[in-house]
């Protein structure tokens, strides 16, 4: 049987059914990363993606009961080019190809990944459909390009929690940390966690009212899919939150909707950035940090120095040295920061794990302040 | 932080000859080193040993000093040179050893020399067992991450090994500290191999120290290469994942990059430890690399080691990645940090990034056991591997199976021809990891085995051998040439060659089939970021995949085939061959393009040629590389004849598939190799060859010996390189071998000139005239591999007329057989009599050596003769001399010696004397204004300095007694105490020569407990052996103590001379080291009375 992965503009390649069988559609990315096929998979920033895979063996360790970043699969359907035949490794569970078919993940094995990749990185990232069993392909481009597209999609509210829910701190609590769910990973709230935090998990759409009630010591927005622009509710919910001086710190979709807040501008990248071997700068201290990214959009931000927002001045802390894009701000005179990458790593190095110290200590400030 | 500007002038130091464990991948570090300097415009000295190497180039630094790797020489050159700075990471365990003792001897300090891009504390952090295993509690505790060391105990005595055995209990693994390549190492499954193994440790160990640990055998086994920058910027440049588990070493197993087998929170664990243990450990810059175990059953991790340098395996990375380490840590050396360095690759984005790979990376050893006859083939933690080949596909089956056809070696790849074998013989053989082992278990599979049989033999991770159920299932569905047939098998790396043989039809036909339907290979790039990123380097490799990426040419083409893995015979002087055509090609307008598949070598880094295929080196894969290359521009040649015998063995078929094969054309290479073309073109030429005959049968052998007259050289018509080749002295021992021999290949016989003397000829041929490279003089007797012997250049003994004779006989062999190039020629001098042992119309061993010594880079003449320049145009451009040629030197030419480097102390219990069958790894080169002095230097490099006072033991043949004489007499004059056989004693005391005489071995311990000489080698007794071979093979008394004692030197790392003409050269040496004039010179210096 002939699958086929039929992009928007009429690209097709051929390949074999992988995962479940049937037909799916969303945006085609592609994603660099050599390890943490399970945790991509599981990741909600994935949301509505056909995601492939650069490197070529996937699925040799299997799946584990405790690498999944959500409880589900949330890629829309998963291009690899060498499907493991067995899973290896002392954790694993069951096959990937079991996972993805109990998920209903429609997926294709076909050799052209690299000419798949070398296509989105000259044309940008477009459309997608993997139809298991073929078809017209006349057909297929027709309901591709028909099939909706990222930009201006509100995709946080269709992943985030329904009800709160409660990390504990693990040993001695520290600090009450109120996280909203635009898409979150279980590393994230663990991370925080390690830290001595308790970490209150929002739904997307929590006032700022409800945030605020919690009296928290701190005010976290993840990452999450979907268009900044098209998630105003958010940036509200966080100008009220930055209005208030709780100390906040953002990640990757948190990181856009900070820039919103601060009356900056995102765009959509031409193929955005999905791997774990992205080189940022710290600009303060030089240094640069290997980091797991996943992200589409970006903020725009002046990068030559301080600029004005209506919570003072604010400055961009990190850039990738790739292509120069706006990886963090932080804000000079308000205890607020954000990043655009993924510090808590999964998968991924853990070079950047030190924002959530920061994160503590702008806490911790803030709480000796009150306390004094 | 910028390019520091305090400094401005670097020395770097080389890692010497070609051993086992330490090869030419130094050499790719060291020359991208020296290339980095100078660019950044610091003032570069080089120290290194080997003439073969490309970094030796005078081209490469300022000052090139091809003198001996020892703390004293290297402190007489700093003293000479004043470098500001000495890097000393990037030429092996030999450089970072060298400049320990450099830093401990105070001479660092001294001149005020600064270590750049090593921190001597580092140093010894990473190399002190017990601090390191210190650090590795450390980290673990304070970064709570999942690492440890294994259980072990540091001992420094017999007695301190048995206890800890006791504690640990067996199977225990013993490694010896500060030694290279895993020297000294091994496994001990009970007392009496702990007693071997250890005790050879202990003495292995510069510092008397063995560390024996708990044996996590079987475990999975990783590697991390690792670069930091002085801002404590980190990335990890590749994983690497050995298919063998734990038990063989990583050089002896085939390996695969990135990891298979881990998930991304083990990945990372093992990450974050290689990260917190470079800091804790103190890097200062560069890179290096830190290898893991893994349980498979729990995930347990245990840090092995780290080395605070560039490495094989960095070269391997490098290779595998196009992250170039070795340039980048010259950088960080420098001053610069990672994110002001630019990506080569991409030249958009910089190289404080982690490569990712869209390919496999397989690496798989190429061993030599069939030279070492008697050595034991089981490979364990101790290297045994003397090559490698690398091989980039888009899948695993499709790069282990390109990997195992670059090894060229028959019986390398998968085989579905004939009767795979007994099931459990089969199993029982994979329980013993042996060159090939992948091999045996695709033929236990055949024979029924269950991945779970399989898994229990070999401990390999399941998830390998289920790839070899996969590429099993895909050699059973080929039935057909079709299509779909046609496209699986390829995609998972089968050759037509494999094709062929599954369906019984010939390659030829696979191949017509299968270009009619179009199916071929594209060529992806290396691109260090899975195509994220456009790349700009032309780095690339075939895979039956989508799209083709090679770039469209406007310069004429030439292609140039390398030499594949490196073997005993087939080595770096190829490779710098290729180099040197492909930098002169280039010069001369041509867009070059490098194929081969050694990941250690200049040749396969992306700078050297405008293109590199990574590629082996078979004719279906060099004509799909013609084939695309053809598709985007015009090819104007291919060159065969510098890569040794690989390419050559292609040329006629290449030709015949119509590609332009420039320089010596296959038919005069035929004239050349072919035993009765070559007569024929000797007896045009008047020149008269040795006698010789074949026979098949024990009395035709006695017939064609009688007639032709003992001794003789007898050897196999059905192999090459010397491989079984012997010199036989009388009936008896001819019919033992005639017996031992196969029978239905006819042995070829020859007249051995024992008495005479073998002469080198390297020369250059374009149709009219002849450039007489160089004229090599044997030092060692007749009979030896040129390979294996040392020879002087000029020739020390020859004179005016005999160079004449040997110039006018090279010119009427490379008339005679059709030379467009290089052309080696063996003579042999009997009798004033100049007999042709062989012609080979291609580069030599010995080209880089004559290069060098006479400043003239034969390669590159070679490489503009082959596309049509002649030798007079060479002269007038002064690539070559205006006037005279290697064969007329100017007066006040300094002479060269090369002596080759013997891997004998790896394959303990095989004879160490020197043959017909080359055995040598490498070679050293030593250059001075006298013989003597060249001659001690070269001893220096190769073996370590002559002694110049203590004992001597001479047990010389008779047919040398009188030959010994003299030299003996002169050692005895210059103080040295004489020991010797009561037969050999005699004779030197009726010459008045005094020597004390000791017992044989076969004699044994005397009656009051007197030690034989094997003994007193042992207690270390004696500082200088000379044992000449009684006999030829397979005989026992005489020749057995000579075996003994030999071995006995090299298991005390003693100077054993092996022939007469050998301790003249070192008497004359040793004369020169007492009267302390030795002195060094660079090549530059050299090279102006040379060339003016």
């Amino acid at each position: 049987m002939t699958a086929l992965l039929v992009l928007e503009d009429g690209r097709v390649f051929e390949g074999t059914p992988y995962g479940a069988v049937g037909e799916t559609f969303g945006e085609m990315v592609f994603n660099t990363g050599m390890t943490g096929y399970q945790e991509t998979l599981t990741d909600p920033s994935y949301h509505r993606q056909i995601v492939a895979m650069t490197a070529p063996h996937i699925g040799n360790t299997g799946v584990n009961d405790e690498d999944p970043e959500s409880g589900r699969i949330w890629v829309a359907g998963y291009v690899v080019r060498e499907p493991s035949r067995i899973p290896s490794n002392w954790r694993s569970r069951r096959s990937l190809d079991d996972y993805l078919r109990d998920q209903g993940v429609v997926g294709i094995a076909m050799p052209g990944t690299r000419a798949l990749t070398r296509h989105l990185r000259e044309r940008g990232a477009m459309r997608a459909g993997v139809f298991s069993e073929g078809g017209d392909v006349d057909e297929l481009v027709e309901r591709v390009r028909r099939s909706p597209g990222m930009e201006g999609a509100d995709l946080a509210r269709e992943v985030s929690t329904p009800e709160p829910y409660v990390v504990p701190a693990r040993g001695r609590k520290r600090f009450t940390v109120a996280a909203v769910d635009l898409g979150i990973k279980a590393m994230t709230p663990q991370r925080m966690s390690e830290r001595g935090c308790e970490v209150h998990v929002l739904p997307a759409t929590v006032t700022a009212a409800d945030i605020l009630a919690l009296d928290p010591d701190g005010v976290f927005f993840s990452n999450g899919p979907g268009d900044p622009a098209a998630a105003d509710y958010a940036v509200e919910t966080l100008r009220e939150v930055l209005g208030e001086r709780v100390p906040f710190f953002g990640i990757c979709f948190g990181n856009q909707i900070l820039g919103r807040a601060l009356g900056l501008g995102t765009y959509k990248l031409r193929y955005g950035h999905r791997g774990v071997n992205q080189p940022v700068q710290d600009r303060r201290t030089g240094k640069v940090e290997i980091s797991a990214h996943n992200h589409g959009f970006a903020v725009r931000a002046p990068l030559d120095g301080p600029f004005e927002t209506p919570y003072g001045a604010a400055e961009v802390s990190h850039v990738n040295l790739n292509d120069d894009c706006v990886e963090g701000l932080r804000l000079l005179e308000r205890p607020a920061f954000s990043v655009q990458y993924h510090p808590e790593a999964a998968a991924g190095p853990h070079d950047a794990a030190y924002l959530f110290d920061q994160f503590c200590e702008l806490m911790d400030e803030k709480k000796g302040a009150k306390d004094a | 932080m910028p390019k520091r500007t305090d400094i401005g002038s670097v020395m770097v130091i080389g890692s010497g000859p070609i051993v086992i464990g330490q090869a030419c991948e130094f050499d790719y570090s060291g020359t991208q080193a020296c290339r980095v300097l100078r660019s950044e415009g610091f003032r570069v000295i080089l120290v290194n040993s080997n003439p073969a190497t490309i970094m030796t180039d005078p081209e490469f630094a300022d000052a090139t000093y091809v003198e001996p790797i020892t703390p004293e020489i290297v402190e007489k050159i700093i003293a000479k040179e004043r470098p500001d700075a000495l890097l000393p990471t990037l030429g092996g365990q030999t450089a970072l050893n060298t400049a320990v003792a450099l830093h401990e001897a105070g001479v660092l300090e001294k001149y005020g020399v600064e270590l750049i891009g090593a921190d001597i504390d580092a140093i010894q952090a990473g190399e002190n067992r017990e601090r390191f295993k210190e650090i590795v509690a450390k980290v673990a505790a304070e970064h709570g991450l999942n690492a440890e060391s294994a259980r072990s105990v540091i001992c420094h005595s017999m007695d301190e090994c048995l206890r800890a055995a006791e504690e640990l209990g067996y199977p225990l693994v013993v490694r010896p500290s500060f030694t290279m390549g895993g020297a000294g190492s091994g496994f001990a499954h009970d007392e009496a191999e702990l007693r071997r193994i250890a005790g050879a440790g202990l003495d292995a160990s510069p510092t008397t120290e063995v560390l024996l640990e708990e044996s996590i055998l079987g475990w999975k086994e990783y590697e991390l290469e690792v670069m930091r920058d002085r801002n404590d910027n980190v990335v990890i440049v590749c994983s690497i994942e050995n298919v063998d588990p734990m038990g063989v070493h990583t050089g002896d197993s085939v390996t695969v990059a990135p990891a298979m087998t881990l998930t991304d929170r083990e990945y990372q664990n093992m990450r974050d430890v290689a990260i917190a243990v470079i800091r804790e450990v103190g890097v200062d810059t560069g890179g290096c690399n830190i290898q893991f175990a893994v349980d498979p059953k729990t995930g347990r991790m245990i840090v092995i080691e780290m080395n605070p340098r560039v490495s094989r395996s960095s070269a391997l990375a490098s290779k595998a990645t196009g992250f170039p380490i070795a340039k980048i840590a010259a950088k960080l050396a420098i001053g610069y940090t990672l994110d002001e360095i630019p990506n080569d690759i991409t030249k958009e984005t910089p190289a404080s990034f982690e490569p990712t790979l869209d390919y496999i990376v397989v690496k798989v050893p190429r061993f030599a056991f069939e030279k070492f006859a008697g050595a034991d083939q089981t490979l364990t933690t101790h290297m045994k591997s003397v090559g490698e080949a690398m091989a980039i596909g888009r899948s695993f089956p499709e790069a282990l199976q390109k990997a195992l056809r670059s090894l060229e070696k028959k019986g390398s790849s998968f085989s579905w021809a004939g009767e795979p074998g007994d099931l459990d013989e089969l199993l029982a053989a994979c329980r013993r990891p042996h060159d090939g082992r992948l091999r045996t278990m695709q033929q236990a599979i055949r024979a029924g085995a269950t991945p779970e049989q399989l898994h229990r033999a070999t401990s390999m991770d399941p998830w390998f051998i289920d790839q070899l159920f996969a590429i099993d299932e895909v050699a059973r569905s080929i039935t057909s040439l079709d299509r779909p047939t046609l496209e699986t098998a390829k995609r998972h790396g089968f050759s037509d060659v494999q094709i062929a043989e599954i369906l019984g039809v010939t390659e030829a036909e696979v191949r017509a089939r299968r270009h009619e339907l179009g199916i071929r290979p594209v060529y992806n790039t290396v691109d260090t970021c899975a195509a994220e990123f456009a790349a700009r380097t032309p780095y690339l490799y075939s895979t039956y995949d989508e799209e083709t990426e090679v770039p469209v040419g406007d310069r004429p083409k030439v292609i140039i085939l390398g030499s594949g893995p490196n073997r005993i015979g087939q080595g770096i002087e190829f490779d710098y061959a290729c180099v040197h055509a492909s930098f002169e090609l280039a010069k001369a307008g041509y867009e070059t393009v490098m194929v081969n598949c050694n990941p250690e070598t200049v040749s396969t880094d992306y700078d050297t040629s405008d293109r590199l295929y990574f590629e082996p080196l078979t004719l279906e894969d060099v004509l799909e590389v013609v084939h695309a290359e053809q598709e985007t521009g015009p090819v104007a040649g291919v060159i065969v004849q510098l890569g040794g015998q690989t390419p050559l063995g292609l040329a006629q078929a290449l030709k015949d598939a119509g590609v332009p094969v420039v320089g010596t054309s296959p038919e005069s290479i035929h004239l050349a190799e072919d035993r009765g073309a070559f007569g024929r073109v000797l007896a045009e030429a008047g020149l008269p060859a040795p006698k010789h005959g074949t026979a098949t049968t024990v009395d035709e052998a006695k017939a064609v010996a009688a007639e032709i007259g003992y001794p003789v050289l007898v050897r196999p018509s059905y192999v090459l390189g010397g491989a079984g080749m012997a010199i036989v002295y009388d009936e008896d021992t001819l019919a033992a071998y005639m017996a031992r021999a196969a029978s239905e290949h006819p042995v070829l016989i020859d007249r051995f000139l024992d008495d005479a003397i073998e002469i080198d000829v390297d020369a250059l041929y374009d149709g009219e005239e002849l450039y007489l490279g160089g004229v090599m003089e044997h030092i060692e007797e007749a009979g030896i591999h040129s390979g294996d012997s040392a020879c002087a250049l000029p020739p020390i003994t020859l004179g005016g007329f005999d160079i004449k004779r040997i110039r006018a006989a090279t010119e009427a062999i490379a008339r005679g057989v059709g030379v467009r190039g290089l052309l080696n020629v063996q003579y042999a001098m009997a009798s004033n009599v100049l007999y042709v042992l062989e012609a080979n119309p291609r580069a030599s061993r010995t080209v880089p050596f004559v290069s060098k010594a006479t400043a003239v880079p034969l390669a590159k003449a070679a490489a503009r003769l082959m596309m049509g320049a002649t030798i007079a145009e060479l002269r007038a451009e002064g690539l070559l001399p205006a006037g005279n040629d290697g064969g007329s030197p100017p007066m006040g030419a300094p002479v060269a010696v090369k002596e080759a480097v013997l891997p004998f102390n790896r394959f303990r219990g095989v004879d160490t004397i020197l043959g017909p069958e080359m055995r040598s790894t490498g070679e050293v080169m030593g250059i001075d204004e006298f013989f003597g002095t060249a001659y001690a230097k070269s001893q220096s490099a190769a073996y370590g300095e002559l002694p110049t006072k203590g004992r001597a033991f001479v047990s010389v043949a008779n047919k040398d007694k009188r030959a010994a004489i003299l030299p003996v007499k002169a050692l005895a004059d210059l103080g040295f105490e004489i020991l010797a056989t009561a037969g050999t004693a005699e004779v030197l005391r009726r010459n008045g020569v005094h020597a004390r005489i000791v017992r044989k071995h076969s004699d044994g311990v005397g009656p009051d407990g007197e030690p034989t000489i094997v003994q007193r080698i042992l207690d270390g007794e004696v500082d200088l052996i000379v044992s000449t071979p009684f006999s030829s093979p397979g005989q026992s008394g005489p020749r057995l103590d000579g075996y003994e004692i030999r071995t006995a030197a090299v298991s005390r790392g003693i100077a054993c001379i092996t022939t007469v003409q050998g301790l003249a050269a070192a008497v004359q040496g040793i004369q020169h080291i007492i009267r302390g004039d030795i002195d060094v010179r660079s090549l530059q210096e050299h090279a102006r009375r040379l060339r003016n």
